[in-house]
């Protein structure tokens, strides 16, 4: 054997041995590639999660922005404007989160609560009516009594959509007929409720004012 | 000198050589059958999870939305398994001394994760994005099935690509209205063909060749 062939084959059996080493992964098809997918299992951290927590006292990227909807507890500001849109977005949040335990109608009266957790008190009474928008801010954002606090799952705008609904579902429960465009004024006029409901119309009261209504509109 | 074989040998042969062909492909009607069953896909296979999490309870009992625990399903590509401290939001309450939960305690005083079992697995090399399909209006039940009735979940669908792409090909019939994609009973109406037709153009679903071009799902 000369010497060159000699490296020929010493070569070779470097390169097989070399190459072999991907074979590994070769029975694991692409289908099972060797990288992290979201939320899966990791061996190289010591607490197994490939998903990183943030650093302690670190801010993740683009949060800074939220900076300007953080409003201080005891201040009514609104940061947002109001619109339909946002109260439609609030609508859907505050059936996702709020609902379980808040109710549909804000009563706290939701399924869970039925269920046996404590049930929170109604947005209907004069002490949430009066309490300022930063007081909802910061109960939804940290939690408040038996609530935890929603700032993983509701971003701060969803807060604030879901505060302007609140308001809203509060009106709903107060509103007085001098309150209504003349439009729909005008409506209610001829059923004889001009005058204001005392406390409120009750749903019962909203849907019998509705069923006349329709009722009115095909006489 | 005599024949060593006698003239019905022939048949034999011809026999043999006809089976050996028709034997392979009934091999190979069975490999492919054996990839599509429930075996290989495991379509309609409960797994055992660390907590038998029943999603029939939350979801169809209870009736919480799926965006309450699975928050990142509108905005991207995997919907989330939620971190303990939402199961704390009420087991912190209800049940809060059953033996059962005690794994779910457990990890939220750890601050360990629970590994639960992964159910709907796509293979690496396939890019799946849950927010393009609740956007663009699929709703959950389309792959997922009637989650709230299962008390283990399961995979309802195959998950091939042909399943895939037949839906691919031919979206409209699984277009909703937008407000019915998280609804756990929508069923198609008899005006679906025409809905799905409007969703599609309104919706801006992109044309069959670009939703079956191999790019778009492997990446």
């Amino acid at each position: 054997m000369t010497n060159t062939s000699r490296f020929l084959t010493s070569l070779c059996s470097a390169a097989v041995l070399f190459l072999s080493g991907g074979c590994r992964y070769l029975k694991q098809d692409m289908a099972n590639q060797p990288k992290n997918r979201p939320l899966s299992p990791s061996d190289f951290f010591d607490d197994g999660r490939s998903e990183r927590p943030l650093v302690k006292n670190t801010v993740a990227r683009g949060s800074i922005a939220d900076d300007e909807l953080f409003v201080p507890k005891d201040s009514n500001n609104f940061p947002l404007p109001v619109n339909r849109e946002l109260l439609e977005r609030g609508e859907e949040r505050y059936k996702i989160f709020c609902t379980p335990c808040h109710g549909l109608q804000g009563d706290g009266n939701g399924m869970i609560a039925i269920r046996g957790m404590k049930h929170p008190p109604t947005f209907h009474q004069d002490r949430l009516r009066q309490a300022p928008n930063g007081y909802f801010y910061d109960n939804i954002t940290n939690g408040f009594g038996a609530m935890y606090g929603y700032s993983a799952q509701i971003p701060p705008r969803d807060r604030w959509a879901i505060i302007a609904y609140v308001r809203a579902l509060q009106l709903s429960r107060n509103a007085k007929v001098a309150d209504l465009p003349a439009s729909l004024r005008g409506r209610l006029e001829p059923l004889g409720i001009a005058g204001d409901i005392p406390g409120g119309a009750t749903p019962g009261q909203v849907g019998s004012i509705k069923k006349e209504a329709s009722g009115a509109k095909k006489e | 000198m005599a024949q060593i074989f006698h003239r019905s040998t022939n048949f034999i042969s011809r026999f043999s050589v006809f089976s050996a062909i028709f034997l392979i492909g009934l091999a190979l009607v069975a490999v492919l059958a054996v990839a599509r069953s429930p075996y290989m896909t495991r379509q309609n296979i409960s797994r055992e999870q660390p907590v038998q999490f029943s999603h029939k309870h939350h979801v169809g009992d209870d009736g919480i939305d799926c965006r309450y625990c699975h928050t990142s399903v509108e905005t991207s590509a995997v919907a989330g398994i939620p971190p303990t401290k939402t199961c704390m939001n009420c087991h912190s309450v209800l049940f809060n001394t059953a033996p059962y939960l005690e794994p779910i305690r457990e990890s939220y005083r750890s601050d360990k994760s629970i590994e639960w079992v992964k159910v709907h697995r796509l293979a690496d090399f396939a890019y799946f994005n849950h927010s393009i399909h609740v956007n663009k209006g699929v709703g959950c039940t389309t792959c997922h099935g009637q989650v709230d009735q299962m008390p283990l979940v399961f995979q309802a669908n195959t998950l091939l690509m042909q399943w895939c792409i037949d839906c691919h090909r031919n979206p409209e019939p699984s277009l909703r209205p937008m407000d019915k994609v998280f609804a756990m009973d929508w069923k198609p109406g008899p005006d679906q063909e025409e809905l799905g037709m409007q969703f599609a153009v309104e919706r801006r679903i992109r044309t069959t060749a670009e939703l079956t071009s191999c790019s778009t799902c492997h990446r």
